[in-house]
């Protein structure tokens, strides 16, 4: 099943429902840049296909929310995106995975310059165990950045990730000291030092607090404006909240993919329906 | 209801009675030990050369020996274990070479520490000509250590979060760059935990020297630090008898009027520094961890 992004955008009617709050039809380009993109994907672990022939668009400064139920293959398919899959013994990628027309799913790509385009929060905060400076330095420094870069990105990258003024003051104590919530915008602020172009969510906020969960919400609506971003999550009206498309997720195959006001109220398919409205999953 | 009530009391206390006994152990060997030995330790003991015929003789040559094996021993065996711990850890796949590794690793931990150094006499000592020397010993001590010293790195490495890895490489930064900058700084309470602990045991450690160090001591001349002079106490190349294997030599053929108390003194000396390693191990452990969590 091939779902066209480009051509669903185009018909597609936004009713002013208050979950897509972030923008309005107007605002809305025409046909919208595609960053990212996959063509009949499959994931194997061992003989078994984990994901079946997805084909999915990521429209550039959109919030592409991926849903289903636990198994359905949502993380194994957003980790096939910058090849961390690559990582896992005896699971092979076969299809095309395209970033801004180019595949990164071939032999001979380098996976650490296609993972500093693309860049990966998990869904556990996984600070290093050194300093707050250390961590969000950590990407580009060992990418050869000068050091006198270093503390003007570091900033930055604290700022964007909203946790700036909660640490401006022990910058150089351990990361591990921090609550849950701050280290996991401690780990998308390390993430965003490498100034990528796509930001992966793997559930990011699914051990956190309600409080720090909405902090996060709030930044991943943020950060769209300067990344595409592509979140996995368990949490369905955190999906309504947050995401411009939502596509969901089944056994494997992605079963629907569409504008997210659409997708809740309006859905396609009888097993998208059945799983929105809680009758499974 | 009641009879699991019982059963419950008769096993908890059995199996406290254990862990007392097994404390009652250690406390009445190290209590002996130190009681017997204490009363001998003397500043001029722990300097002194030993006497052969008179009494009043010390150990200071013997306890140098076996720091410097220590020392060079880790030198040696450090390296080595931090390749394969990490080949183990990080790089190995599922095949049957890693398990031929591990296997190999195993059964070289098995060995007996005296066969270990009849094996050193043979290779070190005689076919690569060698002599009873400080090089031979720390070699076969070497090969003693070895499969802890792999082990403690690969399980401090398995210990880390793979999420640490992750993180690393989601970055885009490679896997070595990770290991070396992620994965071995985190592991580090654990590998020199584990390193001191080690320490201990090659401290204390005779059998695998008796045939490669050798049970003599030339005369030194601890004023000279040229390590190619014959009598430099760094010199490689010479014969070099430890504390443990001075104990395991007086209480053997020691003819000195005083050869009990040397004895007991050295061997509350030897356990005295082993209980530091212990103690140290964990508390630099401890340390080093508190340093890297907190600020």
């Amino acid at each position: 099943m091939v779902v066209s992004m480009l051509a669903r955008k185009e018909q597609a009617v936004i009713p002013a429902a208050p979950l897509s709050v972030n923008k309005s039809p107007e605002q809305e380009p025409k046909a919208q840049k595609i960053v990212l993109e996959t063509k009949h994907l499959y994931v194997y672990y061992g003989e078994k296909p984990a994901i079946k022939n997805v084909s999915l668009a990521f429209p550039e400064h959109q919030v592409t929310a991926l849903i289903g139920p636990s198994g359905c293959g949502k993380s194994t398919y957003l980790r096939s995106l910058n090849r961390m899959n690559d990582e896992v013994a005896g699971c092979r990628i076969e299809g095309d995975i395209l970033y801004k027309g180019e595949h990164l799913n071939r032999p001979g790509v380098d996976v650490f310059e296609v993972r500093k385009h693309i860049g990966m929060v998990f869904q556990r905060p996984n600070p290093f165990a050194k300093s707050i400076f250390e961590n969000v330095a950590f990407g580009p420094k060992h990418h050869g950045v000068k050091k006198a870069l270093l503390e003007e990105i570091v900033e930055e990258s604290l700022k964007k990730a909203a946790l700036w003024d909660e640490v401006k003051d022990r910058l150089h104590t351990s990361a591990l000291a921090l609550s849950g919530g701050q280290q996991q915008r401690l780990c998308i602020a390390r993430a965003l030092a490498m100034n990528p172009e796509v930001l992966l969510l793997d559930e990011p906020a699914s051990a956190l607090d309600p409080v720090s969960t909405g902090k996060i919400e709030e930044l991943i609506v943020e950060l769209k404006k300067e990344y595409t971003v592509a979140i996995v999550t368990h949490n369905m009206q955190q999906a309504a909240r947050i995401s411009d498309i939502t596509t969901f997720f089944y056994m494997g195959e992605l079963i629907e993919a569409g504008e997210t006001s659409q997708m809740f109220t309006n859905p396609k398919k009888k097993q998208t329906e059945d799983y929105l409205s809680g009758n499974f999953g | 209801m009641m009879k699991a009530k019982i059963a419950d009391r008769i096993a908890t206390s059995v199996l406290y009675l254990i862990a007392l006994f097994i404390v009652a152990i250690l406390v009445g060997l190290l209590g002996y030990i130190l009681a017997s030995g204490v009363p001998h330790i003397s500043w001029s003991f722990i300097t002194s050369s030993p006497q052969t015929f008179t009494k009043g003789g010390g150990i200071g040559p013997q306890l140098f020996n076996s720091f410097y094996l220590l020392v060079l021993t880790m030198i040696i065996s450090i390296p080595i274990a931090l390749g394969a711990g990490i080949y183990m850890a990080e790089y190995a796949k599922k095949n049957w070479l890693t398990d031929l590794l591990r296997t190999a690793i195993e059964v070289l931990s098995s060995l007996p520490s005296i066969v270990v150094g009849l094996f050193g006499f043979l290779f070190f000592v005689l076919s690569m000509g060698w002599g009873f020397s400080i090089l031979s010993g720390a070699l076969a001590l070497s090969v003693f250590n070895l499969p802890l010293m792999v082990r403690v790195v690969e399980d401090s490495l398995r210990g880390i979060s793979p999420a640490q890895r992750e993180a690393g490489l989601a970055l885009g930064v490679s896997r070595w760059e990770t290991i070396k900058s992620v994965m071995l700084p985190a592991a580090l309470p654990g590998i020199i935990t584990g390193i001191i602990l080690a320490s201990g045991r090659v401290f204390g450690e005779a059998a695998a020297l008796i045939y490669t160090a050798g049970m003599s001591s030339p005369n030194l001349d601890f004023t000279n630090w040229n390590p190619f002079d014959v009598t430099s106490p760094l010199n490689p190349f010479r014969p070099a008898e430890t504390l443990a294997v001075h104990i395991w030599k007086i209480n053997g053929e020691g003819i000195m009027p005083d050869a009990a108390a040397v004895s007991s003194g050295a061997s509350a000396v030897l356990i005295l520094f082993i209980l530091v390693f212990n103690f140290s191990a964990r508390f630099i452990g401890k340390w080093i961890h508190r340093r890297m969590t907190m600020h």
